[in-house]
């Protein structure tokens, strides 16, 4: 087991190595992120060029790879174009993602395995074939779409009832907001309801379509016929002898489906106005500012690659038949 | 005598056992009998029939067929018969729906019902595309790895792990923007989507041919001296069409939402061409006073995506039939 996640782990940073050199050939030939500056009548050439130097952007691709390259293992990200420090300004953007996201995936775990057993126990029922209806829905609905609907037929009509701000609409937090971090909380809240449902609803779909259609064939064994035939509660079979084995494929797809709940929250932040990572990576990638892209790219793609070897671990540890070698 | 009935019939369940070549053939004699000598009915059945067969008997499946094809059909009728085209611009500023113009008009007097069939048209186009792109690879990619394996499989499943490696609407955002936004093309929009969507058909492909490759009615092939490129194409490929067809169909639904993603970030699909994601992205400021902006698009665009995933879910459930119906 060890021998095989170390492979796993030495294979996947060749494959992250890789990718940041395609990645930085990519953005690093489309342009110059210093075009706008130098439109710019107000700010002298001297200016733009101190800030060509800070950013080698002089220098020939290769050697800025390697400048890249060397002290991003040092845990130095580089300057954004702006003259930001990239890797204190990761940090403050990944720790905004992660309120929602962290959130959201757990809540959309529940809903999914909530959702998918009670449709598979009703099989073929009116509440069946519903529970199924809204699942498909939630999976054609693009991020944006859900996320719009509910900022604008949820939110405001809301707020309007109520004559005050229930649902904040954009942004993460108030921007004036200060004090001890009780009294914090629930600014944060009533901004963070509705992003959080949209990723939750983005994610739950196709989860709950999968929790239901293992079920089904869980149940079908004959082991669960036996625990029936000797007389357990249902709900004790339900619970201990079908649930817990169902649960062993949905636990992979949600932890591969990571990337795709990175992608949902992407969307979100922008319809959302948060400023969280992906709203960072999407202006990164317009102002054609290589060191925010690649910050990205580093940071969601280590989860994903952990996350699948959690998915690949956790597959072993629920089910003691499947051995790695 | 019971042990000669027991051995005969072993030898018929068997013999079914070859895999999906193996459906009741019509005795060699020519005339279908109603019963032959195993007692079965001698109308033989194609693949496709029974797979057709179980697809429309199955409700939210034939909604979806009815559902795409209606779209489909009366955009394409509407882009040809209808007064407007995408393109006019009238006076009528920001109307109602009303009976001249019955999904309104927009603020430079476009006519909305127009615009959205165009769009829907627009998404159609690109998403056939993508997944006739994607399936076409990917196939090949998955049927190459999982027949040859050693080196050239690990080389291939490490170029689906460099794609997968990062959120694949990342990856669009940064190739939309830097390739196709310049180009300004809808083609371009759909080559791009196409070259990251065909890992999952891969992955699918490679696995079944893993298993495939095994199989007698391979090995028997080879035998007789078929050639390597027939064994795939002729032998092998047919064997994992279900799991294909499945997958371009989803591969379908999934680029319209990468598609209209993409234009409603501003980085798919640029005026004056349309395409729905883009209608929601225009028509978003306006969702609560001018609705027909926003609500007519994006109503077009979730029923559009949800009849394509209920097309796939039905064609998925057609091939590979859940045995029986659990006795609960």
């Amino acid at each position: 087991m060890l021998a095989y996640v170390s492979r796993r782990l030495l294979v996947s940073v060749v494959v992250l190595l890789l990718a940041t050199i395609l990645v930085f050939l990519l953005v690093a030939n489309s342009g110059d992120p210093l075009a706008l500056l130098k439109t710019n009548p107000h700010i002298s050439p001297l200016v733009v060029a101190a800030r060509e130097h800070l950013l080698h952007l002089n220098d020939p691709l290769y050697q800025r790879y390697w400048i890249w390259f060397s002290h991003a293992i040092r845990g130095d990200l580089g300057t954004s174009i702006t003259g930001q420090n990239v890797a204190s300004e990761a940090t403050s953007h990944l720790f905004v993602t992660m309120r929602m996201v962290i959130l959201a995936t757990v809540i959309a775990i529940f809903l999914a395995v909530f959702v998918g057993m009670y449709a598979a126990v009703h099989q073929d029922r009116f509440s069946d074939h519903a529970a199924t209806l809204a699942n498909f829905l939630f999976l054609a609905a693009p991020t944006f779409v859900i996320g719009l609907l509910l900022k604008e037929f949820v939110a405001i009509p809301v707020n309007q009832h109520l004559g005050h701000t229930l649902f904040y609409t954009n942004g993460e937090q108030s921007p004036t907001l200060s004090g001890p971090f009780l009294s914090r909380l629930p600014d944060y809240a009533a901004h963070t309801v509705l992003p959080t449902l949209t990723l939750v609803l983005v994610s739950y779909s196709s989860w709950a379509i999968y929790q239901r259609s293992s079920m089904l064939e869980t149940l079908d064994n004959d082991y669960v016929r036996m625990a029936r035939a000797k007389g357990l509660s249902p709900r004790r079979v339900l619970i201990r002898h079908v649930l817990r084995n169902a649960l062993i494929p949905v636990v992979t797809v949600v932890a591969l489906d990571f990337a795709a709940v990175l992608g949902g929250a992407l969307v979100t932040e922008i319809v959302f106005g948060w400023q969280g990572l992906g709203q960072w990576f999407f202006t990164g990638v317009t102002d054609l500012d290589v060191n925010i892209v690649l910050a990205f790219l580093l940071i969601t793609a280590t989860f994903v690659i952990l996350f699948n070897l959690l998915a690949d671990i956790l597959y072993a540890f629920l089910d003691p038949r499947i051995r790695y070698a | 005598m019971p042990d000669d009935t027991s051995l005969s019939e072993a030898e018929t369940t068997g013999s079914q056992e070859v895999g999906q070549h193996s459906l009741p053939m019509p005795p060699p004699g020519g005339h279908l009998s109603p019963l032959d000598e195993h007692g079965m009915t001698g109308d033989a059945k194609s693949q496709a029939r029974i797979v057709l067969g179980r697809f429309f008997h199955q409700r939210l499946a034939v909604i979806g067929v009815c559902t795409f094809a209606t779209l489909g059909v009366s955009a394409l009728l509407v882009g040809i018969f209808w007064t407007y085209s995408y393109t006019d611009i009238t006076n009528n500023l920001n109307t109602p729906p009303s009976w001249s113009d019955p999904f309104g008009t927009n603020s430079i007097g476009s006519d909305m019902f127009s615009l959205v069939m165009h769009g829907t048209i627009k998404d159609i186009q690109i998403a056939l595309l993508v997944a006739a792109m994607a399936t076409l690879v990917g196939s090949t990619i998955g049927a190459v790895a999982g027949f040859y394996r050693g080196w050239v499989d690990s080389l291939l499943m490490r170029l689906v792990d460099l794609i997968l490696v990062v959120p694949i609407l990342a990856v669009l955002i940064v190739l939309a923007h830097i390739v196709a936004k310049q180009a300004n093309n809808w083609f371009f929009l759909a080559i791009i989507i196409g070259a990251l969507s065909w890992t999952y058909v891969a992955r699918l492909v490679r696995a079944d041919f893993l298993s495939l490759r095994e199989r007698d009615f391979v090995e028997a092939s080879r035998a007789l001296g078929a050639s390597n490129t027939r064994l795939i194409v002729r032998h092998m490929l047919p064997n994992a069409i279900g799991p294909i067809l499945v997958n371009a169909t989803i591969t379908v639904a999934q680029s319209i939402v990468l598609e209209s993603t993409l234009s409603f970030l501003g980085l798919g699909i640029q005026a004056p061409d349309v395409s729905l994601g883009l209608l929601v992205s225009q028509g978003q400021d306006s969702a609560t006073t001018e609705w027909w902006l926003f609500v007519f698009p994006v109503v077009f665009l979730v029923i559009l995506i949800l009849s394509i995933f209920l097309m796939g879910d039905g064609l998925r459930e057609a091939f590979d039939p859940k045995k029986v119906k659990t006795r609960a």
